[in-house]
């Protein structure tokens, strides 16, 4: 790609772009978010006409007209947020558009195929399971058979690793590895420092729709550099934390025990206990019923025995209103699905378990003015980017979601946060300000739990580690006991590790 | 006026709105150049079926108000879709609700008229026909709230239920002891007494109150979807379940009163029609209006002041094939072909305006995901049963 300018309306996203990438290397693409990368792969992929500039594949200049044009040219492209049809199995999702001979489907050769490549790239899946079944990371491991089956020599991961574990990150490295090692041209999205190192062989930095320059991933290369050249300043990775004042406990947890979506048990006699003013962390692989547990605590979910008390009262058999009401705040996984209605405003959305309060409304009708003034206040205080109040939640970046998110929650005054994966998918900057945010509830005394599947996180912010595997805690872990390699052996389910 | 905006993505009409009001037109205008072809194979002459349509739509001020007073059940009903809609339930019962709103206000008015004083009746007889209704939209209500009943095929029932309980009142226990006294036995009911009739605007014309009960409707509804608690719970139920449950408002409790209200809205227009203009109820009353209600809300963009334009088309173009049936002499088929033509044409527009929106907001935000406008959220949800 060289010299690429694409322009949007006040934005200059693609400033004379210059990239370039070869068979049998992972390029690693890094940037903030905004700073261009997902424009210059959307142009690459079709999605994106080019203002100026030009494409070259294998020597010839190319234009993609659209994303089967591309697909058609061997180009691949692994979205962030997949592209999988929920109520169809793996097998089907693979099949999807790749009509054999144009009139039936040949999904027991397709499902053949697919077992061939799951073995080749070391991707394990059942090509049966139907893909609401299916763990995130499972997800993408569909993803990545769809462009393998489809032939694509160039294959674009947008930030592959954001939904990942440790050990799912390390599967996906094998298989990015293997990937390379066949002859592939990979392109790795990312605002991952350390992954970025550990995986490619050379690294593109963009800034503000330039690129900042591309070097070889050596030694030389390490998290500070990058991070300076991706943001222009220093970072901080390790917040600073006043030590710990834990108060009484806000959330008990008690021999809890819960079904998932599939009516399997998926809690297993959880016991935790959270005080004020300490954040619990909890570790565990996804899927290993961590989602499940917010879901219980938050009332989202039933439990199927066990108890769970707000402040010394049980409010198991509460609604989700009566616990908003009692003081939980929660932050949650699927930040899109749950965490925002994205066709309200921000405003909107500001309001969405208060706006039944003064000073929102009066009886049934609401105060504009009020809320304008709140959420123009929240918009200011957690310097959430967006045009104004009554822009549609969904045009915000997802760091910005999550900001809105945050500010909602922590404005309501909560006694217990549940923050579940609270910067997936969110870039540095971003990440930098909630772990700021959330030390300072912490401070301010209330009860968190942080679940995270991002150890660099849990270690960073957690007083205690609980770590949870198949549906129970495995053991619960004082920060100082808490290394990496622990932690990993207690996530694959080894008590042993437990001290 | 700033602060008002806020919810404004969806409750104001948008300058972009313009083309996405242009297009339908131009969707209308096409529609009529198909039924032209058919008129042609017809042996008519086009032009002048198109005239006399015009004209008997439009043509003088008898013509007008006809057109004014089919437009008003239509509009009620389009307002009670919009809210289902709007709810994230797809009522497709409005016909069955219209029935029964009907039904029950005339058996009321038929019953108490003697005892209970004049404006009071009147207005007694139609919140009765809304509580009708709102009983009819109450049970796939429930069904869906309580048991993930698909409604679109709980509503269709309840269509036909509606239609024949309909029939079993009118040739049975509601019939007109005329009838049954001269021996005809034509299947109605006796006529409602004139103390429960709505005012006529302008007679002779048929023109009555019902007209002004409908825009106020509208006017209500908006400021119930956009200004109030209660709409904002509605509309994020209809937008988003889980994010609703997440924040506390009870699913099951929105999305039934959503079709509650829709119901009602239809059994109100059931039960202005016969209070308003038939006086009685008849076999083969308002036949139809249901479904065209629909149409009328989705032409209006699933907006209640949007129905009233809306509403007033779909009126004229009624009341226009009428006109052409008799004057020129085509068959009746052709009047329902060229309705059926209409909703053709103008549902693909939608889809064409959804996708040119898509576009817009595509090349103005680059990193947003591309999601389809307005009326997609209320059609986003899960078809499935």
């Amino acid at each position: 790609m060289r010299g690429i300018v694409k322009r949007f309306p006040g934005v200059l996203a693609n400033d004379h772009v210059t990239f370039d990438v070869e068979a049998g290397e992972i390029h690693a693409l890094l940037g903030e978010n905004g700073a261009g990368k997902s424009t210059l792969m959307k142009i690459l992929y079709g999605l994106h006409r080019p203002d100026e500039g030009q494409i070259v594949l294998d020597g010839r200049e190319v234009t993609f007209h659209s994303p089967a044009a591309s697909l058609a040219a061997g180009i691949g492209m692994i979205h962030q947020h997949f592209m999988l049809v929920q109520t169809l199995t793996v097998t089907e999702n693979v099949a999807l558009g790749m009509n054999t001979n144009g009139v039936t489907l040949d999904l027991r050769g397709v499902r053949k195929r697919l077992l061939e490549i799951s073995e080749i790239y070391g991707l394990k899946i059942n090509p049966d399971a139907y893909i609401w079944q299916l763990s995130v990371g499972e997800q993408q491991r569909v993803e990545i058979i769809k462009a393998l089956y489809r032939g694509g020599a160039l294959i674009i991961l947008d930030e592959p690793t954001a939904v990942l574990t440790p050990q799912e990150v390390e599967e996906l490295s094998d298989t990015l590895k293997q990937m390379r090692e066949q002859g592939h041209a990979l392109i790795f999205i990312s605002h991952k420092l350390h992954e970025v190192r550990d995986l490619s062989d050379r690294i593109t930095v963009m800034r503000d729709g330039r690129v900042i320059d591309t070097i070889p991933n050596d030694d030389t290369v390490d998290r500070r550099k990058l991070a300076r050249m991706m943001v222009g300043r220093d970072v901080v990775f390790q917040p600073t934390k006043p030590p710990l004042s834990a108060g009484e406990v806000r959330l008990s947890v008690r021999s809890l025990s819960a079904d998932n979506d599939q009516g399997l048990l998926c809690l297993r006699d959880v016991s935790l206990d959270v005080r004020a003013g300490e954040i619990v962390g909890i570790a565990g692989v996804s899927g290993n019923g961590q989602r499940e547990l917010a879901e219980v605590i938050t009332g989202l979910r039933h439990a199927t025995s066990g108890d769970v008390a707000l402040g010394g009262k049980s409010i198991l058999h509460a609604p989700v209103a009566a616990r908003l009401e009692a003081g939980l705040a929660f932050i949650p996984e699927e930040r899109h699905r749950h965490g925002i209605i994205g066709a309200f405003s921000v405003a909107e959305n500001a309001i969405l378990q208060t706006h039944g309060r003064e000073p929102f409304s009066r009886g049934p009708f609401f105060n504009f003015g009020a809320i304008a003034r709140y959420s123009n206040d929240l918009i200011r205080r957690f310097n959430i980017k967006t045009p104004s109040a009554k822009t549609p939640a969904k045009n915000l970046s997802g760091g910005n979601i999550q900001k809105l998110i945050l500010a909602r929650e922590l404005s309501r005054s909560p006694s217990v946060l549940i923050a579940a994966q609270p910067t997936r998918g969110v870039d540095i900057s971003a990440t930098e300000y909630i772990h700021s945010v959330l030390i300072q509830q912490r401070s301010e005394g209330v009860a968190i739990v942080l679940i995270s599947e991002d150890l660099d996180e849990i270690l960073a912010l957690s007083d205690r580690i609980a770590v949870i595997y198949e549906g129970q805690i495995v053991g619960i872990l004082n920060r100082e006991e808490a290394d990496i390699e622990t932690l990993g052996l207690m996530m694959a389910g080894d008590t042993t590790a437990v001290s | 006026m700033m602060t008002r905006r806020l919810f404004g993505q969806r409750a104001r009409l948008s300058a972009a709105d313009l083309v996405v009001w242009i297009v339908p037109l131009v969707a209308v205008l096409l529609a009529l150049a198909v039924g032209a072809l058919l008129l042609l194979a017809l042996g008519a002459n086009p032009i002048e079926a198109y005239s006399v349509m015009l004209d008997g739509a439009f043509g003088d001020q008898a013509a007008l108000f006809r057109t004014l007073t089919r437009a008003t059940p239509l509009l009620l009903i389009a307002i009670g879709i919009c809210i289902a809609f709007r709810g994230g339930v797809i009522n497709i019962g409005a016909e069955g609700q219209l029935f029964v709103g009907a039904v029950s206000a005339t058996a009321f008015s038929l019953a108490a008229g003697p005892t209970i004083p004049a404006p009071w009746i009147a207005i007694l007889t139609l919140l009765v026909g809304f509580l009708g209704g709102a009983a009819w939209g109450a049970i796939p209500g429930i069904l869906k709230a309580r048991f993930d009943v698909n409604e679109i095929l709980t509503t269709v029932m309840m269509n036909q239920i509606a239609i024949q309980l309909l029939l079993f009142l009118l040739s049975g226990p509601m019939i007109d002891p005329e009838q049954i006294r001269q021996g005809t036995r034509i299947s109605q009911s006796a006529q409602l007494p004139e103390s429960s009739w709505l005012p006529r605007l302008a007679p002779p014309s048929q023109l009555h109150l019902g007209l002004f009960i409908g825009l106020a409707a509208a006017i209500v509804i908006y400021v119930l979807l956009w200004r109030t608690t209660l709409g904002y719970r509605i509309r994020a139920v209809g937008l988003s379940k889980d994010a609703a449950r997440y924040a506390g408002i009870s699913v099951p409790r929105y999305l039934t009163l959503a079709l509650i209200l829709s119901g009602g809205l239809a059994g109100l227009a059931g039960s202005v029609e016969v209070t308003g203009v038939t006086h009685r109820m008849v076999e083969g009353f308002a036949v139809g209006y249901g479904f065209s209600g629909i149409v009328v809300a989705l032409f209006g963009r699933l907006h209640p002041l949007g129905a009233i334009p809306s509403a007033f088309l779909f009126g004229a173009l009624l009341v226009g094939a009428e006109k052409m049936q008799r004057t020129i002499q085509v068959p009746s088929a052709t009047v329902i072909a060229l309705q059926g033509l209409v909703v053709i044409f103008v549902v693909s527009s939608e889809l064409l305006v959804r996708r040119w929106t898509a576009r817009r907001q595509a090349r103005a935000l680059p990193s947003a995901p591309v999601l389809p406008g307005v009326p997609a959220s209320a059609s986003h949800q899960e078809v499935s049963a």
